[in-house]
């Protein structure tokens, strides 16, 4: 992003760059730059809090007004993610005792995913698999890691396994937001899905799978976050 | 360590490819007289186009085109929910409407911008896409921009 920044300025365009990484914005020296010690993902700081929002932006465009540069300021406050602290989500009782653990509560998980789709007007759903097929997306991680399946032999959608499950935990994360009345805070979301859904559970063990076959998957570092490895 | 602290650790010393001529600040208007547009880092798309891994290009959203965008950076460590919750937290498209509307921006961009982030050709920015952007930004006549990553 500090790249853009450069070529923009030095097309005459002004600019102010929010970053999130003040190391690597030192290193490449955006000619203005507001760097917010905000979790990643929340670059404006709070979801839902159109004043704080507003400060952000007022402490952003007031870097426009430095004529030497380049310059780095940075918002007085920080706010930290909640990684360490997953959602307490009730998940639906098993409805279909025959199905796969993890095919039955995504199912299960439908109704109140739809009610963020329906308050939302709109959903993260649908990079390559559309919502109505969440539950044939997980079961083609089934196949490999309780199938015995290799990961190559499946038809992912749009031939792509990160995007996949991308869609898979964004499906889970628009169902998480239904089931709690506030806007968690960053990470808790996601920690929930690794951690405790059926979906999370299935996933460690296809990494463990797939970290077995031959040739191996180039992604499986990205499988998990970070933090969660 | 906590998540963010783990990742800013572990990017944050990554080398860039490209040294930079410091050739000076572009003059900045007065914001209340500027035409301000949005870049971002999140690779935005609509649902059904996923941009392709490692891609250097762009693309370009009115504002009547970011109602139903989806955040297509693959990224597993940053937090989703925020987005979910609100747009703006990454794209803070209402808050420069609002602000157009109390005169503290001249005029909000007819188009906005969004790349791949977490891209490391650099030199593809630098000569070829990011110029090609800043033409058409120009051509708008936008002349200030707020990049947003995630």
């Amino acid at each position: 992003m500090s790249t853009l920044c450069h070529v923009f300025n030095d097309a005459g365009i002004a600019t102010v760059a929010i970053v999130s990484v003040r190391q690597q914005a030192e290193a490449i020296a955006p000619p203005r730059a507001l760097f917010c010690d905000f979790p990643l993902g929340r670059p404006l700081g709070k979801p839902g809090d159109p004043s704080y929002q507003r400060r952000v932006l007022d402490a952003a465009f007031s870097v426009l007004e430095h004529t030497d540069g380049p310059v780095i300021a940075d918002f007085p406050d920080v706010i930290t993610d909640a990684a360490d602290s997953p959602l307490a989500c009730p998940l639906p009782p098993r409805h279909d005792p025959d199905a796969h653990p993890a095919l039955d509560e995504a199912r299960g998980l439908r109704p109140t995913w739809q009610r963020t789709r329906t308050a939302n007007g709109s959903t993260q759903v649908g990079r390559v698999v559309e919502p109505d097929a969440i539950p044939d997306a997980i079961a083609l991680f089934v196949a490999v890691a309780d199938d015995g399946a290799h990961w190559k032999s499946v038809a992912w959608p749009g031939n792509d396994l990160m995007t996949t499950l991308m869609d898979i935990r964004l499906y889970y994360e628009e169902a998480a937001l239904a089931l709690t009345d506030h806007v968690p805070a960053a990470r808790q979301a996601d920690a929930w899905f690794y951690r405790s859904t059926e979906m999370g559970m299935l996933l460690r063990r296809f990494k463990e799978q797939v970290e077995s076959q031959d040739p191996p998957f180039k992604g499986i570092a990205y499988l998990l976050p970070q933090h969660e490895q | 360590m906590g998540a963010d602290a783990l990742m800013r650790a572990q990017v944050g010393g990554v080398p860039s490819d490209v040294v930079f001529e410091r050739s000076g600040l572009a003059v900045a208007p007065r914001l209340a007289e500027a035409t301000v547009a949005l870049v971002t880092t999140a690779a935005l798309m609509h649902p059904g186009e996923p941009w392709p891994a490692g891609s250097h290009d762009y693309r370009v959203f009115s504002q009547e085109e970011l109602d139903d965008v989806i955040v297509g950076h693959n990224s597993t460590n940053f937090d989703r929910a925020g987005f979910i919750a609100d747009r703006n937290v990454v794209f803070p498209i209402d808050r420069l409407t609002e602000m157009h509307a109390e005169g503290a921006i001249g005029r909000v961009a007819p188009r906005h911008l969004a790349f791949l982030g977490s891209t490391f050709d650099l030199s593809t920015f630098r000569l070829d896409t990011g110029p090609a952007a800043a033409k058409l930004l120009r051509d708008d006549g936008v002349d200030v921009v707020l990049l947003t990553p995630v």
